[in-house]
């Protein structure tokens, strides 16, 4: 149960980063925690204590085994995620460019 | 049955071959995009045909059967969504032809429309939960490059805030994606289903409800979670809002919200009556906040969310004559609004400003966007013989049929409020006297006008589609969210023949 609160924690900490901190790339760290804990929940999801990876092998029983579609499902949320970190990132360069600062409450040119 | 993997399929290719060639050979990009979107359309007209006959398709991904592999559905919402967007993409592209001249790179424009159009297809098409979320993620990440493709300060703030915020909508999303697998351990929507309906009713589904409830309604631009649509969608080049507002926020968060409402949680009466509140606030908000804009996109963003309130608010009635007219004033919706959009961009293309105090009278020197204009305003705003008229008709009869009274009346309101400002868009734009320095421009080309002229006419007779001739295509996508959980046994039966 530890380890659930834990990465609830984890959570909690990205997306009160997200939405307090005025540093754009703080927000940016703050959405790869976000992430990292949803992907921990996941991997959690399919863990045992003491299981192995179920790898089918001659004259070899696995009788204690994590379940492994949870960690493909992470590997491909990690790609999406190191995706969208690299374009906002980008983003966020560029838009160091324009306005000079990383301070996301002097960048709003956009009301109404 | 193959050709329901060619949905995503051309879109993905057409990407691929668009970024290799597109730099060596000039007009590849504009030739294989519109050829890749033009035989999307025809495919998916063709799903109507193929939904008729066999009700439900499946196709096995890489030939796993269905709950251990990835499979495509193909059923009667599935094929109502397919024929929607990729009418709308299909003369978006065609627009694109002359309009993104103005822009530098067009082969990298078409390759990331590809990618959008790839990513909302596979949604539509997708019979799992997590391929659902990887398709989301493409077209999201696509449209989060979109909206940033002129790369000036506003764009690249309102595609930061879009990232960010539909980023958060992400992690929900696929949070609510891990729980759900942590309770039924499979990841294929109808076995989902199977096994939920197996288990007595836990406060843990209703969690996930809320979950993703939170996260499509981000997706959505419902209007708690609005703040990000007023700022991305006028910030885009008009081909790509017109596709925002016009389709991608209805796939990513209306198809999505009933897909998982009606058919895989099958949601009680307390969760629809969320949506009807929502949808009643996003409608009242979004109304309001139009009448007071001064750009003509800006006007049309906060009017999509108006617009898409109508949309949930029918969902959540629930009746089978409030799904259809949902569903019915979805297509409106997708085709009035992309015709406002692009008659936007043809403003834009020929006076440079999309500032309404500075246009006036351009409907002598544009004809044919002032009538597009005007039968696009006419339409979302309901007047009479026009599609929107007979889509937000059946909406309040609907209301009216369940015993909502007070919201039916709200819904009217919000009608006469949605034709307020659509005159005051007319009559800044179009109408009065036109201004000296206006008096040089010239009509958009060829290839805009036609795309516009098509959408204005489907704008026109849209109203057709609940006559008896044509009312079997709505009406196969309103019984596949009527039948509810019976969705599960449709998949089951399709895989075994």
């Amino acid at each position: 149960m530890t380890e659930y609160i834990l990465c609830l924690a984890l959570f909690c900490i990205g997306l009160y980063c997200v939405l307090r901190k005025r540093n754009i790339i703080k927000i940016i760290i703050g959405l790869g925690i976000m992430e990292y804990a949803v992907n921990l929940f996941f991997v959690l999801v399919g863990y045992k204590t003491g299981g192995r990876a179920p790898i089918l092998a001659k004259d070899q029983v696995v009788s204690n085994m994590v379940d492994p579609i949870p960690q493909a499902l992470v590997l491909t949320s990690i790609v999406i995620g190191l995706a969208v970190t690299a374009l906002i990132v980008a983003i966020a360069i560029r838009l160091f460019e324009r306005y000079g600062t990383f301070d996301i409450t002097k960048i709003r040119r956009l009301k109404g | 049955m193959t050709v329901l993997s060619f949905y995503v399929v051309i879109p993905l290719g057409g990407a691929f071959l668009i970024s290799l060639l597109g730099k060596r050979i000039k007009s590849s990009g504009d030739i294989l995009a519109n050829l890749s979107t033009f035989s999307l359309l025809v495919f998916s007209l063709y799903s109507i045909k193929l939904v008729f006959i066999n009700k439900v398709l499946v196709y096995n991904v890489g030939g796993w059967v269905a709950p251990i592999g990835i499979c495509m559905v193909l059923d009667g919402l599935s094929s109502f969504m397919l024929v929607t967007v990729n009418l709308v993409s299909f003369l978006v592209t065609l627009y694109s032809i002359s309009y993104m001249e103005r822009y530098t790179d067009k082969a990298k424009f078409y390759t990331l429309f590809m990618l959008m159009l790839a990513g909302m297809n596979g949604i539509i098409i997708t019979g799992d939960l997590f391929n659902l979320f990887v398709f989301l993620e493409i077209a999201s990440i696509a449209s989060y490059a979109l909206v940033a493709f002129g790369t000036e300060a506003e764009e690249l703030e309102a595609s930061f805030k879009y990232a960010v915020i539909g980023s958060v909508a992400s992690s929900l999303i696929l949070l609510g994606i891990a729980i759900l697998y942590s309770y039924t351990s499979t990841l294929n929507m109808a076995d989902i289903s199977s096994v939920l309906s197996g288990k007595p009713q836990s406060i843990l589904v209703n969690f996930v409800l809320v979950i993703f409830l939170t996260g499509f309604a981000i997706k959505a631009a419902l209007v708690p979670f609005h703040a990000w649509l007023p700022d991305a969608h006028p910030s885009a080049p008009a081909p790509i809002s017109a596709m925002l507002s016009g389709v991608l926020i209805k796939v990513l968060g209306v198809y999505a919200i009933c897909r998982i409402f009606f058919n895989i949680i099958a949601a009680s009466h307390k969760a629809f009556f969320i949506l009807v509140v929502l949808g009643l606030i996003s409608m009242i908000v979004g109304a309001f906040l139009a009448i007071a804009q001064n750009d003509i996109k800006r006007m049309f963003a906060y009017s999509s969310i108006s617009q898409i309130g109508y949309i949930i608010f029918a969902l959540g009635i629930g009746t089978p004559l409030a799904i259809f007219g949902g569903l019915f004033h979805l297509f409106n919706h997708a085709v009035f609004k992309s015709t406002l959009f692009l008659t936007s961009g043809a403003i834009e293309y020929s006076v440079n400003t999309r500032d309404l105090r500075k246009l006036g009278g351009l409907s002598s020197r544009l004809p044919i966007t002032g009538y597009t204009g005007l039968l696009g305003s006419m339409s979302i705003s309901g007047i009479p013989p026009l599609g929107g008229f007979w889509s937000k008709l059946v909406i309040i009869f609907a209301a009216l049929q369940a015993g909502h009274f007070i919201f039916a009346t709200i819904a009217v309101l919000v009608s006469v409020i949605t034709l307020a400002y659509y005159l005051k868009f007319q009559s800044y734009a179009f109408f009065g006297k036109l201004d000296e320095a206006l008096i040089k421009i010239k009509e958009v080309p060829l290839t805009m006008r036609l795309s516009m002229i098509t959408l204005g006419l489907i704008c026109a007779i849209s109203g057709l589609l609940c006559v008896p001739a044509f009312k079997p295509f709505l009406q196969s996508a309103v019984s596949v969210l009527l039948s509810g959980n019976a969705y599960k046994d449709a998949v089951f039966n399709a895989l075994i023949r």
